[in-house]
């Protein structure tokens, strides 16, 4: 195991002597307006850094890429266009300022031609012409925009006599300057390119901070939780030299590293619990969430934590959790309030998923792109779109997920059936013979059936999609009750009966048939009507005989989502309910999990046969009103897809067949596969009445059969849509066809990778893509230091600020990619070889065994000790290692009034972050500092408290579910609060949480009087300082002193100062004295339910207490207990 | 969603000093001292410190304050402010096919039966405005107001319509206009935030939260709901126990512990905790005397038709209004109920009888008090209503080509009524106005050219307008 963890890169003081550092070269913009120093020993203008910026900002809107907007036919952005010849000469000539067209006309005396133009509302600043001249003396250097270029590892700087030059590569540049007077500083080359920009600017670094204030930091930042006084009495005793760097190891293995680290991607996949838009109906897709948590937690490396979310679903054999992980897409709202065409609002998602994949993956706004090229990147509105087709072939597919013990049951449950199938085979050598006799007997048993095409009245709000089989589809809003009308023009042949089949689609909540949250529906009556064809008026109503159908539930009351406040008792049942007139009953199509989301049939036979010379109008009526009362909830029990037809036939029945073994049986025995064969046996043996007692046996493990939860996840179509620009992002305006593709600027896709959603994943994280991996170093970057090395992280482009340490960044994003860096003393390997081996093994044995699921339980953290360090590629903890390890992040934070006018923003870091912790994090650090945190990771979205009118109208559009949790789950960490698009959770959007309207990688951080509201009055605040105050009093100790320790150092981790005592110890005599009088009522204050008072330790009064309680309210609410110092 | 970095933005070292040094002389009352030193610093109308301070904007305003009087679900302009004798003569027959060619309808075939207007119309005050006589009192001010009758939107659906029209997109993720206007000006109000918003509709409107959101702007521009019942603002009372005296007990250890710790660690940020704690101290104190509306004269009470303890849309326009007197600068008030695609008769003349007093009491009010010239009021639904019925003959689909809105106050030209559609009520035919220009003509009175208030973000340069809009001229005074 190695010991030394740190690349000591170079040995400096933290005192350096600033006469050196007078001598620095005055880079870039160091030229002062109107100088004239001589070109030759001008610094060398840098043309990312110091012309493309000046370009970009006044020129590309008309000279851009965007040809729309392009004036004078000429282009700026490019240097093949920005160096040819012109009528009226080049744009630019090197070295000549004047035969440079563009260095005479944006001087040009005449202000009606000077550029830019005046109308554009842009003025080039004498400084920034002068870069343009000294750009041109030098020879008009020109390179694309750095982040469109694959990062290269770059040199790592070495410090040499307070100067720095670019050294050699980090391998050989661990020179100690032993010439410099120095302690050592850097740690690891991070420091270096930091401690190479301060020197430049005449700063130092602080000094590093004090353990104490280094373990919360980290503490913080890796778990998003404080350290306990305990974990920093272990810190502060543990006098061996990588003491840091087993916290380091510590906490990059905790569980709650995934939380942490989670809510930040889940930012960036817009995440919510709602669809948003009017309904913003619950959506169960808490497993994507945990998803992200547990793939962080193991270390998924982020290409393939990339390729899962994007193409999960089209990995070969993919798992389970592949295809949860493509609800990354899927996290895009969803409008189903009445009357809205579902084309539309699958079309704005598509735009949504592209800004998500934009921001959160390529760190690229690829959006403005959408109605027009873009006006500053080289991307082409026509590339927007080839790329948006690649995903424009899915469904938008709902399917049941299991969690991994019920994947256990699941597999147990269908081996067991296996095992008996497999038995009755074994005991009956003859069942092949007696099954095909079977077969011919029922394979000709059918009727003729002629599907009806009937118009739909969606004067509901729910929209019916015609589909090419002559099904329907219902789509968007859905009604709780509603009678759906269905209209038909028909020959004169004679109708005996009806058939109405229930069918799939993976549109449909866990594939339908219906649109129920389980896939169901309930058909509350069937009624048929006709009318002569030459006389549409004459309709009558035709008696339904009688019914069957392939499915018949016994009787059961409806489940409780589905109350409709009339306190009726409202059932489902077998068929006949849907033809006895009344409205209580209806047919229902459940069968128990596992086999409930198969196509079902029912036919319904007339009274007397349908017939009108000229033709009939027939109309059918599908009741539905087995749905609930809040149509703002997922409250229906609607048919999802379906389709009509009639026959001519007599006597006529559903097909007892299911349909997937009707299916079967339709193809030819020599071509049916072992599933055909197995679907055909599964009903079969349910006729063969010697098998009575195994098939109840199979029934009685069915009746096993865990209830899943629900996903939204990706499912690709064989039928690929076609693609099209369109004008203006109007759906409605295709303009021209396009087939997938990238886009020209970046890396080509590989020549023979397929056209499609998987190829265009791997695409992404190709080493070759040149933003992919700096992006999201960046966002690492940006979350320890409250700024990216680039500050606009959802952009990298050509308009996205300049870099405060490009190679610094560049540096980054190899190690992501291609690791060089030990990373120290670690012996967790996150992900190693040996899992994705096991991995692998996995995926194989999946391949095996394709009908059942994946069972791979997911371990929060798979911990192997390991003989080597070397970090895999693409390991994001391993960024995090160097992060945290290194000196830069180690410094104090505190700053004196010249280092901050220096650097308000803290860009160059001369000093340690310091600022507010997220919103999750100003909650949790409450329930942590109080005890009652309740650290239990994943699972369903919890309620905590809320006002109860923000969830009921006029607060809200629809009354919305928030069943207030109770029990430990009142107390779960902030990234679990259930989230509503539309009504967020107030706490947290009072601290700048997004709501997940949209994709956002970097959050606002406000400072607001809600804010001191919130803590001070909220009642899980409230909670907390009242749960602080009890354990101050049962734990900190027999004396007020040690009392106030205990309880500052839950919040503070710190111990008090004496100021800082004799204040708070004021105010708890003070309040201790005010709440002993008699009148005072110290439970009022000192217990959530002044009634239930807890138990006091002997010599604790209740006014102590609610002296305590005064106390733990001001502890919470002080800035520092809120911020990561 | 972004980052406070603007605050500290384009300040140089020498301000940033000064800041630091009233600081370090003491924060609290010593932070009063330094936002007045501030505010004639050099930078004052751009008080780094606080990014609510009021500000000027750069061209000469008209209006001061904006009140929104959203009437979510989309009021039936046909039955309210377009009078159509053709309509009337046309009830009951089919719609002339050149003109649904193409129409996408929410519910409703378009090929649907003309429904006259069911309520009668006459001209009102020396404009001569046409109103309907569901509107008596709107029609005691109609020489007050513009009417719009030619406002056009892009979205027939009621989230995207309301979003379109309070933030410019029917995408969410961009800033509404409250926001965008309290980034611009600031807020004059010391202790209420600048931007309020009520839903005093049967339902909350559409859009949700996103209608007064911040999207890309810092968070702190976002819309404040207020209640006119129970606690005004969310988490504005002590808990059970804290008095008054424990509070103040509370925020002074609270305060002075900050301090100290700004004296240890130098954090500027401290010192606006300190702050907002003390805005949020203030705002507990102003505000129940804010929402006491029984402080109202009675002549003023029975104006608006409010009545003090009883929520109401006139207890909110009459909160409005005195919320626009402390200083508030946008005020929306979202009345979600006009959504008549059936029970169109019954429910207009309630919703009417609820809105119509309060809203021409603001009108009054305001003018009386010296106050309507510097504050635009709005009103107005995020679309219009179809000529073709929904259902039998009482109700109407959503339309988005032609609805009528009018805006009275801060510079725009009262007492005219601008605008024509064709003579079913279908299209927009003359000077069309689209929200994008509605909102351009809002920033114009309040002193903003719509195409350079801009907020760079992603890369670009974003605007209420995104790339359309224009000013009205005729609807300025």
């Amino acid at each position: 195991m190695p010991v030394k963890t740190s690349l000591i890169v170079a040995r400096i003081s933290h005192i350096l002597p600033i006469a050196c550092l007078v001598l620095l070269p005055t880079l870039g913009l160091g030229l002062a307006a109107g100088m004239r120093p001589d070109q030759s020993k001008s610094p060398p203008i840098d043309f990312n850094r110091d012309i493309r910026p000046i370009l970009s900002e006044n020129c590309f809107k008309c000279h851009g890429p965007d040809p729309g907007n392009r004036q004078g036919n000429l282009r700026l952005d490019r240097k093949e266009d920005a160096f040819a010849k012109r009528t009226a000469g080049a744009p630019v000539v090197p070295v000549s300022l004047a035969a440079s067209r563009i260095w005479i006309r944006i001087n040009d005396a005449n202000p009606a031609l000077r550029m830019p133009p005046p109308n554009s509302g842009k003025t080039l600043t004498a400084r920034q012409k002068d870069v343009i001249r000294t750009w041109i003396l030098q020879g008009a250097k020109w390179s694309v925009h750095w982040a469109f270029i694959a990062p290269q590892r770059p040199k790592v700087p070495t410090i040499d006599d307070g100067r720095w030059t670019k050294g050699a590569g980090h391998r050989t540049s661990s020179i100690v300057n032993r010439r410099t007077n120095t302690g050592n500083w850097c740690r690891n080359p991070i420091d270096a390119f930091i401690l190479a920009r301060l020197l430049q600017k005449g700063l130092t670094p602080s000094p590093e901070a004090d353990k104490i204030t280094l373990l919360r930091r980290l503490s913080l930042d890796l778990i998003g939780l404080p350290p306990t006084p305990q974990e920093v009495d272990a810190f502060l005793a543990d006098r061996r030299p990588d003491s840091y760097e087993r916290q380091v190891d510590r906490l990059l293995a905790s569980p709650h590293y995934g939380e942490r680290w989670g809510r930040h991607w889940l930012d960036a996949a817009r995440y919510a619990d709602s669809d948003g838009f009017e309904k913003d109906k619950p959506r169960p897709v808490w497993f994507y969430r945990d998803w992200v948590i547990d793939a962080l937690n193991r270390d998924l490396p982020y290409d393939r934590f990339v390729i899962d979310q994007i193409a999960g679903d089209l990995l070969p054999n993919a798992t389970q959790e592949q295809i949860v992980a493509t609800g990354f897409l899927r996290n895009s709202m969803l409008n189903e309030e009445g009357g809205v065409d579902p084309e539309q609002f699958r079309m704005e998602a598509m735009f949504d998923r592209m800004d998500a994949i934009g921001k959160s993956v390529l760190g690229l706004t690829i959006q403005c792109a959408q109605c027009h090229s873009h006006k500053y990147d080289p991307l082409t509105q026509e590339e927007y779109y080839r790329i948006f087709a690649f995903l424009n072939n899915s469904y938008e597919a709902n399917v049941a997920v299991y969690t991994p013990a019920d994947q256990m049951k699941r597999a147990e449950i269908f081996r067991r059936i296996h095992e008996i199938e497999a038995t009755l085979q074994h005991e009956h050598p003859d069942w092949q013979q007696r099954m095909a006799a079977w077969e011919r007997e029922v394979s000709k048993d059918q009727a003729e059936w002629r599907v009806i095409h009937a118009d739909g009245d969606i004067s509901s709000g729910q929209r019916l999609e015609q589909l090419a089989d002559g099904s329907i589809l219902a789509q968007s809003y859905a009604p709780t009750k509603h009678t759906g009308v269905f209209t038909a023009r028909l020959d004169s042949k004679p109708v005996t009966a009806v058939r109405l089949e229930l069918l799939n689609d993976p549109n449909l909540p866990r594939g339908g048939p219906g649109r129920s949250i389980y896939g169901l529906c309930a058909l509350t009556e069937f009624k048929v009507e006709a009318a002569p064809a030459d006389h549409p008026d004459a309709t009558q109503s035709v008696k339904v005989a009688s019914a069957t159908a392939d499915v018949n539930p016994p009787e059961k009351e409806l489940e409780p989502i589905f109350d409709d406040r009339s306190k009726k008792r409202r059932v489902t049942g077998p068929i006949e309910y849907a033809i006895d007139g009344k409205d209580e009953t209806a047919w229902g199509l459940d069968a128990g999990p596992g086999r409930n989301n198969v196509p079902r049939k029912a036919v319904f036979v007339l009274e007397k046969p349908v017939s009108f010379p000229q033709g009939t109008i027939l109309t059918i009526r599908l009741v539905q009103n087995h749905g609930g009362w809040n149509s703002d909830d997922n409250q229906n029990n609607n048919l999802g897809r379906f389709r009509l037809s009639v026959t001519s036939a007599q006597k006529i029945a559903a097909d007892p067949l299911p349909a997937q073994a009707r299916g079967a049986l339709a193809i030819p025995a020599d071509r049916r596969t072992p599933a055909h064969t197995s679907a055909l046996f599964d009903y079969w043996r349910t006729t063969v009445p010697d098998w009575k007692d195994a098939n109840a046996e199979i029934e009685r493990l069915w009746r096993e059969h865990p209830e899943p939860a629900t996903q939204f996840v990706l499912s690709e179509r064989e039928m690929p849509r076609t693609t099209s620009v369109l004008q203006r992002g109007d759906f409605l305006k295709p303009v021209k066809a396009v087939e997938p593709g990238v886009p020209a600027f970046l890396h080509p896709l590989p020549a023979n990778a397929a056209r499609n959603r998987l190829s265009f994943a791997r695409w992404l994280v190709d080493p070759r893509s040149p933003t992919t991996a700096r992006s999201i170093v960046n966002r690492i970057w940006q979350t320890y230091f409250g700024k990216g090395i680039v500050r606009t992280s959802e952009d990298l482009g050509t308009q996205s600020e300049a870099p405060s340490h490009r190679e610094l960044l560049d540096w980054l994003a190899m190690e992501l990619m291609k690791p060089a860096m030990d990373d120290g003393r670690s012996t967790i390997a996150s992900k190693d070889t040996v899992t994705r081996r096991r991995e692998d093994a996995a995926n194989e044995h999946d391949r095996r065994v394709s009908a059942s699921p994946r069972l791979r339980a997911t371990n929060a953290s798979s911990i192997v000790h390991r003989p080597s360090s070397k970090p895999t590629p693409w390991s994001l903890k391993h960024i995090h290692r160097l992060v945290v390890t290194s000196a830069t992040y180690r410094q104090s934070s505190k700053v004196t009034p010249e280092q901050y006018a220096a650097d308000p923003d803290n860009r160059l870091l001369a000093r340690g972050p310091r600022f507010r912790v997220e919103g999750e994090v100003v909650r949790d650090i409450a329930l942590a500092a109080s005890g009652l945190l309740n650290p239990k990771v994943g699972g369903p979205s919890v309620y905590p408290p809320a006002p109860d009118f923000l969830f009921q109208p006029p607060a809200s559009y629809g009354p919305k579910i928030w069943k207030t949790s109770t029990g430990p789950d009142r107390y779960r960490r902030g990234l679990y609060a259930f989230r509503y698009r539309s009504v967020p959770y107030p706490v947290l959007q009072n601290f700048d949480a997004p709501n997940g309207d949209f994709s956002c990688v970097r959050r606002g951080r406000s400072n607001t009087p809600l804010q001191a509201l919130t803590t001070l009055n909220e009642p899980t605040f409230v909670e907390c300082a009242q749960a602080l105050a009890l354990k101050t009093v049962r734990e900190g100790g027999q004396t007020d002193v040690d009392r106030l320790t205990f309880a500052v150092r839950r919040c503070l981790a710190r111990k008090p100062s004496a100021k800082e005592s004799g204040v708070l110890l004021d105010v708890l005599d003070k309040n201790t004295k005010r709440f002993k009088v008699a009148s005072a009522n110290p439970w009022a204050i000192a217990a959530p339910d002044p009634k239930s008072r807890p138990e006091l330790p002997p010599g604790i009064t209740p006014a102590q207490l609610a002296g305590w309680t005064v106390v733990a309210r001001v502890l919470l609410n002080l800035d520092e207990t809120i911020t990561k110092e | 969603m972004n980052c406070q970095d603007h605050l500290y933005r384009g300040l140089d070292g020498k301000t940033i000093s000064r800041r630091w040094f009233l600081q370090q002389c003491g924060v609290g009352l010593g932070s009063i001292a330094l936002n007045a030193l501030l505010q004639r610093d050099a930078h004052a109308s751009q008080n780094p410190n606080n990014p609510l301070s009021p500000k000027n904007p750069p061209l000469k305003a008209r209006a001061k304050n904006v009140i929104f009087l959203f009437m979510a679900g989309a009021p039936s302009q046909l039955e309210l402010f377009d009078n159509k004798p053709q309509l009337a003569k046309f009830d009951g027959q089919l719609p002339p096919a050149e003109l649904i060619k193409g129409y996408r309808a929410a519910f409703i075939n378009p090929n649907s039966k003309l429904l006259g207007p069911k309520f009668k119309f006459s001209r009102y005050g020396q404009s001569g405005a046409e109103l309907s006589e569901l509107l008596p009192r709107l029609a005691e001010v109609s020489d007050d107001i513009a009417i719009v009758r030619s406002v056009v939107t892009d979205a027939f659906n009621h989230a995207p319509g309301q979003i379109l029209m309070s933030t410019g997109s029917q995408q969410f993720g961009r800033p509404s206009m409250g926001a965008w206007v309290c980034y611009g000006l600031g807020s004059e109000s010391q202790d209420l935030p600048g931007y309020v918003v009520f839903s005093t509709g049967a339902k909350g409107p559409s859009g949700g939260n996103s209608n007064w959101g911040s999207g890309f702007l810092p968070t702190l521009y976002q819309g404040v709901q207020f209640r006119t019942s129970g606690e005004p603002v969310l988490y504005l009372s002590n808990p059970a126990g804290v008095d008054s005296g424990v509070q103040q007990d509370s925020l002074q250890a609270i305060n002075s512990l900050n301090r100290m710790r700004l004296d240890a660690v130098g954090d500027p940020e401290i010192s606006t905790r300190i702050n907002s704690f003390e805005m949020a101290m203030r705002m507990q104190m102003s505000a129940p005397d804010l929402m006491d509306l029984s402080k109202e004269p009675k002549h003023i009470l029975e104006m608006y038709g409010a009545e003090p303890g009883k929520p109401s849309f006139a207890n909110t326009v009459l909160l409005t209004r005195r919320m626009v007197e402390r200083g508030v600068r946008f005020v929306q008030i979202f009345h979600e109920a006009w959504d008549q695609h059936g029970n169109l008769v019954a429910d207009l003349k309630k919703n009417c009888q609820a809105t119509d007093r309060a809203c021409a009491a603001l009108i009054k009010d305001l003018k009386q008090r010296g106050m309507l010239d510097d504050t635009l009021v709005i009103w107005g639904g995020e679309f219009g209503r179809t000529p073709m019925v929904q259902g039998g003959n009482d109700g109407l689909d959503h339309h988005p080509s032609a609805f009528s809105m009018w805006m009275a106050g801060g510079g725009v030209r009262p007492g005219i009524t601008y605008g024509e559609t064709d003579d079913l009520g279908f299209n927009a035919v003359k000077d069309k106005v689209h929200v994008h220009d509605l909102h351009a003509t809002m920033l114009h009175l309040l002193g903003f050219e719509h195409t350079k208030f801009t907020y760079r973000f992603a890369g670009r340069d974003f605007r209420l307008t995104d790339v359309f809009g224009r000013v009205v001229p005729e609807l300025l005074a």
